[in-house]
Formats: structure tokens, sequence, C-alpha cells
């Protein structure tokens, strides 16, 4: 890459929004050098169809504007689509075999609203089958390599994480300014955290979920990844809107986070759950330290709370998603579109070899365990009874929720692991990526993974805020206050802030 | 009400009715109900199962299952959830139906029936709420099936009763009253040859005393002579398996019309595990007061209302005000035919207007295959018929005449008629005296056999009197002028 390369694609959202509207640089380049970036990036498996045609044409739309001082929200912005968004006439594939030549008929909403406003796509983003992943290596398209590297190992590729790897790859390497994700059970905020950049779920019903290939649907909501907590602001702002065709969607006015934005924390109560903080690594002690002090100078009041219900998420969450799932993914029966397996010369032959040979092996697990758990067997003792301690777990938050206004604690665990570990994991190890993350989505909160510092050997750490229903900009609020005082940009201005 | 069969055998049946509910969309989706356009053409994305894409409750459907738990008396409940009935096959897109399982929108209810003059409860268990399957077709290719979706995710409600029914005639009795219901509500229109309105039957046979036997169910029963013949068939199939021995068996059994015979379905190992779940894309469906409200006032007095009272207020047989209450417009234009008449004799125009609907209306409308709904006459005109024969303007005979050209020119009124064709009817005595007397004067020698005993010319006269007057001549004046004459 070029100097000049380097330098426009470095660009956070809102400067090169800024730049391309004061026509500082042109779009039409601004485009090209990111179609260019992202072929030259290819080896990191970000994309699992590129668009760049697509994206040309959509760059000629925003010069125009552009040139009459039309520019909208995302005026030229060029971004990764995570490919779980059905976009009309663009392949959509959710990472899956079964989807691999899927063309949609319509464009989802959440991609809709991005268009409306100017954006510019660039491709659809590697991911994890069907978003079942931690660590973005059950796509069919093969494993998402992350840009980021130990500085004790750098030949060893690391993980993105997942299940929106693709899209962090993308925002981390600048191959793509910012990124759709959809996040599950942590599918946003881990491979934030892993890579260096935000990620923002938004409360359950924010996104509309029209368009966006369903893994879990009371649990899915789609946010974005970007690589500061402004440009992630910005992007919810157009992401975000009441649907009337989700029947989930939540009827709240459209906000615009970026031009509310007030960085602050102070006066601030935030809870520190004590069982978040238990048990964990040096790197993770350090920077969840050096993370509360700096709260502290920002005037923020710290509160021990303790969520007792926390442990439970996890079980919990592997019962009620694979449910939905088992069910949400028996449309993919190889009888309207899809793949289908020409082996079988009966119909239930036919349903059998095409899902075996179109499902990865995660994504048959699941559909084993919801299918199980949601059985005259399983129903009472797992899926009602999970339905029970989902609603504890509500509750529990909105108790705590009385007394504080965000709760802070880690996004993961630690950082990323190595690309050749992650086979290696058992299933538990992978689905214990989620611990931290997993609650939210029980509870249908809204949750904020911002890097709040480095492991010994310069792996992103991320920090997550939560709180409660509805309460994005406050979030953006403290994480831009936080994000400003932490002044972390990349691995070379590393700021320690013990 | 005891029916035992040979003696000892009490019939147990029970039944599940879905009804198509009338409405131009589909559940949830914007997609037409109705079209004749081809396989496939009223699909929507959401109808095909692609990914991605989300039910939207049509609360018209809603208000229409509303309309019906108010029709059989039942429970609304402020609250229901649909869940998902989780199972393969290629006429149903997503691998799950939308229904209502664990918490239906209407519990409780029921529906009173009549036979042979014994009135019986059957109790209603539930109605719920569910999509409609596509349709598989493997009569196009040898080797091929196709799929036409034209009927996914059409609204059906699941009218379940309780096991109250203890013969095959109150079955049938009660299945026909729950299909005028729903066509008199407006809520399914009934037409069971579309299968818009289907039965599944369960039914099973214990001596009295004893607890039930075991149940088959009979899916699919779409004309009630079927449901007739197939539950007839099925309990002597029962009665004679265990006379013989042998036992019953849980399973599902499908009725063949051509044999007449009930055959195996699926027994019960073959059973789908449905994993019913709360649809996680649908919010519990939550009814205000207000809504349920303005339904139930909204509300049509229902049948058995109408009737008790049109044979209170009318007078009317039995048989009589259950035909003119059945059907909703039927009702509709009696009433209005007897409020906007001025009749001579208001009490015996009750009776002679039911009359003239139940008879030459009704044969006219069936003569033209002409629907209630489109009915060009006016109940108004009707009303003037009959009090044109009440007041002796016109004959009843003449008032056919008058209806046969009325119905063919509904714009012309009963009046107008009787004057354009110059059918009133003559009862000036004076104008048929001379007449009859020049009748009698050219049959003398009937005349003398009339006087010599023999009555039956008397008829000969009054015929050749309305000859003469072409009909319109009053008959009872006719007869009191001759009798008078032939003194």
């Amino acid at each position: 890459m070029s100097t000049l390369t380097n330098d426009l694609c470095s660009l956070s959202l809102v400067t090169a929004r800024d730049k391309l509207r004061s026509k500082e640089i042109g779009v039409l380049e601004f485009v090209e050098t990111y179609i260019t970036a992202v072929q030259d990036a290819r080896g990191l498996n970000a994309f699992i169809t590129e668009t760049p045609e697509l994206a040309r044409e959509q760059a000629l739309r925003s010069e125009k504007k552009l040139m009459h001082g039309e520019g909208r929200l995302l005026e030229g912005i060029p971004l990764g689509i995570k490919d779980l968004f059905c976009t009309k006439g663009v392949r959509t594939t959710a990472g899956s075999r079964i989807l691999e030549n899927f063309i949609p008929q319509y464009e989802s909403t959440v991609s809709q609203n991005l268009l409306d406003e100017g954006a510019v796509f660039l491709g659809k983003t590697n991911m994890d089958e069907f978003a079942m992943g931690s660590a973005n290596i059950t796509s069919y398209f093969g494993p998402v390599i992350s840009p980021i590297r130990s500085t004790e190992h750098l030949e060893k590729d690391l993980v993105p994480g997942g299940s929106s790897g693709g899209s962090a790859t993308a925002v981390a390497a600048n191959i793509a300014v910012a990124a759709t994700a959809s996040d599950t059970g942590g599918s946003i905020r881990q491979p934030a955290s892993f890579t260096g950049t935000v990620g923002i779920k938004p409360t359950y019903g924010l996104c509309s979920r029209y368009g966006m290939v369903a893994f879990a649907s009371s649990l899915d909501q789609a946010g974005p990844i970007a690589r500061n907590v402004r440009d992630a602001a910005l992007m919810l702002s157009v992401m975000a809107s009441y649907d009337p065709k989700d029947s989930t969607s939540l009827n709240v006015p459209r906000t615009n986070y970026l031009d509310a934005l007030q960085p602050s924390a102070k006066g601030l109560k935030i809870g520190i759950p004590k069982e978040c903080f238990e048990n964990l690594s040096d790197d993770l002690t350090r920077v969840m330290r050096g993370s509360l002090d700096t709260l502290s100078h920002l005037g923020a009041e710290t509160v021990d709370i303790s969520l007792k219900m926390l442990k439970y998420a996890l079980p919990t969450y592997y019962i009620i998603a694979p449910a939905e799932a088992s069910s949400n993914l028996a449309r993919y029966d190889g009888v309207r579109y899809g793949f289908r397996a020409t082996t079988a010369d009966n119909i239930q032959d036919m349903y059998a070899h095409t899902r075996r040979l179109g499902f990865g092996k995660e994504v048959r697990r699941r559909i084993f365990i919801g299918t199980y758990v949601l059985s005259v067997a399983g129903y009472e003792s797992y899926y009602v009874m999970a339905q029970k301690v989902r609603q504890k777990i509500t509750q529990e938050f909105e108790e705590i929720f009385k007394h504080v206004d965000v709760i802070i604690m880690p996004t993961t665990t630690g950082g990323a692991f190595g690309l050749e570990d992650g086979p290696k994991m058992s299933a538990v190890d992978m689905y214990l990526n989620d611990i931290f993350t997993v609650a939210l989505n029980m509870a249908r909160l809204p949750g904020i993974s911002v890097p709040g510092g480095y492991t010994s050997d310069g792996l992103p750490l991320g920090v997550q805020f939560i709180g409660p229903r509805l309460s994005e900009q406050l979030l953006f609020n403290v994480s831009a206050a936080f994000e400003d005082a932490v002044q972390i940009g990349d691995a070379t201005q590393i700021k320690e802030t013990i | 009400m005891t029916n035992l069969i040979n003696g000892v055998w009490e019939v147990v049946i029970g039944l599940e009715v879905h009804a198509q509910i009338s409405s131009a969309s589909k559940l949830f989706s914007g997609s037409a109900v109705d079209g004749d356009d081809g396989a496939n053409t009223r699909v929507n994305f959401f109808d095909a199962g692609m990914p991605g894409m989300l039910p939207v409750v049509n609360s018209y459907c809603i208000d229409q299952a509303i309309r019906t738990g108010f029709g059989i008396h039942g429970k609304i409940n402020k609250i229901s959830v649909f869940d998902r009935k989780n199972y393969f096959y290629p006429d149903l897109p997503s691998g799950y139906q939308i229904s209502q399982f664990y918490y239906p929108i209407v519990t409780g209810g029921y529906v009173d029936v009549q036979v042979q003059g014994e009135e019986s409860r059957i109790n209603i268990t539930r109605i719920h709420m569910e999509q409609d399957a596509g349709k598989n077709i493997h009569d196009l290719d040898p080797k091929r099936s196709y799929v036409d979706l034209n009927r996914s995710g059409i609204a059906l409600m699941e009218i379940v009763s309780e096991p109250d029914m203890r013969s095959v005639e109150q079955a049938v009795t009660f299945a026909k009253k729950l299909h005028t219901l729903v066509q008199y509500l407006g809520t399914c229109d009934g037409n069971m040859e579309k299968g818009n309105f289907r039965v599944d039957a369960n039914i099973s046979v214990h001596k009295p005393g004893t607890p039930f036997g075991t149940r088959v169910e009979i899916k699919n029963l779409n004309s009630f002579k079927f449901m007739q013949n197939a539950l007839t068939y099925e309990i002597g199939r029962q009665i004679d398996l265990i006379e013989g021995g042998g036992k019953i068996v849980q399973e599902t059994r499908m009725y063949d019309p051509v044999q007449g015979v009930t055959t195996t379905m699926r027994d019960k190992e073959d059973a789908n595990d449905y994993r019913y779940f709360a649809d996680p894309d649908l919010p519990p469906l939550v009814l205000t007061d207000e809504r349920i409200e303005a339904i139930k006032r909204g509300m049509p007095e229902l049948p058995d209302e109408k009737r008790k009272r049109f044979m209170e207020e009318f007078g009317l047989s039995e048989y009589d005000a259950d035909i003119l209450s059945n059907d909703r417009l039927v009702g509709e234009f009696y009433e209005a035919a007897i409020s906007s008449g001025v009749f001579k004799d208001r009490k015996g125009a009750y009776k002679l207007v039911a009359n003239w609907i139940i008879g030459e209306l009704f044969a006219a409308m069936k003569e033209d295959s002409v629907a209630i709904a489109d009915l060009q006459l006016h109940p108004g005109e009707l009303a003037n018929l009959v009090a044109l024969i009440q007041d002796g303007t016109i004959s009843g005979k003449i008032a056919k005449t008058v209806f046969e050209h009325m119905w063919k020119n509904p714009r012309e009124g009963a009046r107008q008629i009787v004057e354009k064709m110059g059918l009133k009817q003559i009862s000036d005595e004076d104008v048929i005296r001379p007449v009859i007397q020049d009748i009698l004067a050219r049959n003398e020698a009937l005349v003398a056999d009339f006087r010599g005993g023999k009555e039956s010319v008397f008829g000969f006269f009054v015929g050749q009197t309305m000859k003469h007057f072409k009909g319109q001549a009053n008959p009872e004046v006719v007869n009191a002028l001759l009798n008078e004459a032939l003194k």
C-alpha cells in the first residue's frame, strides 16, 4: 500500500465524512482506494463476496450528491456488510454452503437504511456459519485471519473472534471504514474486543431483523463494528429504525447519537459485578483496574454489585439459542432455494442429505441440541426452565439498574487465540468465550465493547459497558469519554493507564 | 341422550373444525387469499420461507377469530401466544406452522344443538388461529412432485369441541350449526368443496359407566355426507373389532368416499414430536379491553337468539324461524319487509311474508343461482305484494305472476306492476254478475245437472268465470255470486 492509500484508509468514519463533504478528498478516489485495499487484503479472507462494481456505482451517485452539497449521513463511506444481511441482487450466504448461491430479491432493513444515507457497499463480510461461532472458523468459506498479531509470536495467525469476524477484521485492517455485524450471544462485542475495535449490541428491537438471516430470533440484534466510539454512534444512528415489518421492532424515534454525543462519565454510578472480576488473568486484571481508574479520573463513582444470575446465562443461552435455531434453520430444506443434494430418491432422504451436506458440523450440533430441548423429552426440563432463568436474569439486571447507571465488565476472558488453537478447543471451551457477553442478549440490553488495553503480548482487550434498556446514548457518552481518556488508537500507541 | 348401539355401546365424538378465516390477505403476510391466476402467484417472500422474512399479524384475522369466539359464547383471552409447530413437509416452507398451542385466543364456549326435538349443549374447548399449508401436487409428472404455495399462510381458525357428542346425528348437527354460524358471522365463507371448512373427528366407543374407549381420529371430512358416512362406518368398525375380541389402536384414519370406508393414515408410533414453542418473531398477542368491547358491540344478534325472538315476536313456527334466522341477510330481509310494509292485518303478514320468502323467493333464487347478498329485489316490494294480497287488490295466484315480473324487473314496484299489467283483482259484483248470468244461460244443461245434485260442475262455472276475467276476478266474490245464482 502506498502512503496515500494508507492515509486514506486510516481515516475514521467521521473524519472521512467531513473530508468528503469539504471535497478535501474525492469520493471516487476514496472508494477506489478501498476496493483496492479489499483486494490486497484477500489473504485475511474477510469478505465472502466483493462487490466492486456496486461500490463504484454507488460512489458515482454519492459524487453527485456531494457535488451539490447534499451529502447524506454516510455519503460515499465504504462499508462491509455482514453476510447475513440480505442484499438485493447480491449473494447472501450466512457463511453456509446451503446458501452458497442464494441471491435475495429483497434488501434487509438495516442495509437499506445504510443505502438510504449514501453508504457504499464493498462486499459481504465473512462470518461463522449462521453466526454460530466465536472464532470465525465455522464459515464454509474458510476462516478469517485477524490483522492483529501477538508481539511474542508474530508468525502466528490469530482468530478475529466471531461470529462477525469478517466485519471486525475488515474494520481493524482498514479495508472497510465500518461494518455491520450481528450479535446473538456476543458476536459483535467479542470480535471487537479481539481486534481492538468498537462494537455495540443495541437494545433488542432497536435495529430491524427484517431481511437478516435468523439464528436465534429472540436474541439476534444488529449493530455496527467501527474504529472508534463516534464512528459506531453514527453507524448505529443510521442502522436503527422502527420497522413495521419486524413485529419485535421497538417503536422509538430515531436518534442521531453522534449529534447528541456528550462524552462524559462524570457523576455516573458504575456498577462493578464482583463475579466478573474473580479469577481474571493478570492481563485482564490490569486492564480492568486501569479502566476503573480512568473512569474515576473522569468523575465516575464505582459501586460494587453482584450479578448472581450471571453464571446461569451461558448454559441458558445454549438452550434457548439452539432451540430457536433448530426451528429457524428448518427452512433450509433444499425444496425452494439454496443447496439441494441430488443423491436422494425420496423426500426424507433429500432433506437428510441436503442438510447433512449443506450445514457444517457446528450448525448441525446446535440443531441437534435445539431439537432435543424442544422435544417432549427436553421441553419442560430444559426449554421451559431456561425461559424462567432468562426471566430471572432480566429481573436481576432491572433491579441493579435501579441503583447504578452503567455496569462495567470485561468483554472477553482474554486476547485472541490462535487460528490453529480454535479447532482443538472443545465445544464447551469455545462456548465459554461468550461468558461475559450472553447475559445481555438474554436480558435484551445494550452493551458496547471499547478497547481498554492490551495483553502483555500486545493483544487488544475490550471493556464492556452495559446499560439499561434503550440507554445507547448513555453508553456512547461514557465510552467516548473513556476512549478519549484511554487514548488507544492502535497497537503502536499503547498507553498504559495504571 | 341415550343412543346405545347393540344395546350396550355408547359413542363418544369430539370434533376439530378447521375454518378458513374470511380475509382479503393472509394471516401473517400481505399476499392475497383469493384469485385464480395459477400456481404460486399469491406468494410473497415470507410465504415462501425466504431467509430473514418475518411474520406480521393481520389484525383483521384476529378480529374475525374474536367474532367467532363471541359467536360460541367463548372467553376472549386478552393475551394469547403464537407457537411454532415444527415438522418437515414440502408444502410447509419455513419448516414450521405458526399456530396457537399453549395459549389460544378463545377458550370455552358452547353451541346448543337440537336433535329430534331434544336440545343439548356441546361445549367448545378452544378456538385458535393458525396458518394453512401449501399444496403438494403429484399428478403433473410421473416422477416429480410440485408445490403450490398459494394457500400457504392463509388464516385458519381451529374450533375444538369437547368429546360431548353421543351420536353421529348429533355430531353432524353440531358441525352444520357451526358451519351456519361462521357464515352468519361472516368469519368463514363455509365453502366445503374448496376445503374452507373441514372437520376432523375424534371417535371412540365404550360401555356407559366405563372409561372412554381408545379414540381414533378421522381427518379432513369436507362434506356433511362424508362425515355422516365416515362416522357411521367407523363406529361399526370399532364395535365389530371389540366384539370380535380385537383392540382399538390410537391412530389417524382417513375416509375413502368411494369405498365408504376409513383406512389407516398413520398410527401413534408415527406421530410427530412437533416441538411447540412460542414463536420468537411474534410478541404475545395482547388485546385491549377497548378492542374486545368494540367487536362485542358490533356483534349481530346470534341465530339462536334471533330464532327465539322470531317465534315470540312474530309467532313463527320453529321451522320458519330457524330458516329465517340461520342466514343473517335472510333475517334482515324478513325484518326489513315486515317493518316497511303497511298491512291490513299485521299479524297475518308475519306469516305471509315468511311464506313468500321461504317459498317463492328461495325458489327463484335457487332457479337463477342468486345469493341473498346479490339480491336486487327490495324487501319493501315483497311487503307491498303481501299487502296487495291482504287488501284484496290481487289474488294469491295473481301475486305469483306479479312476483315473477318483479323478480325479473326489480326496479318496478309491486303496485306499479299490477297497474301496468292490469292485474288488479275485480271484486265489483255489478261487473261479475252479468258475466255469470251469461255463462249460466249458455250452459243450461249443466245448470240442470248441478241442481240435480251434481255439485262437481260448480268448478266448471268458476273456471269459465275466471277465464273471462283472465284470472283477475276475486275468487271469493265469484263463489258467492255463483252460489247465489244457482240457488
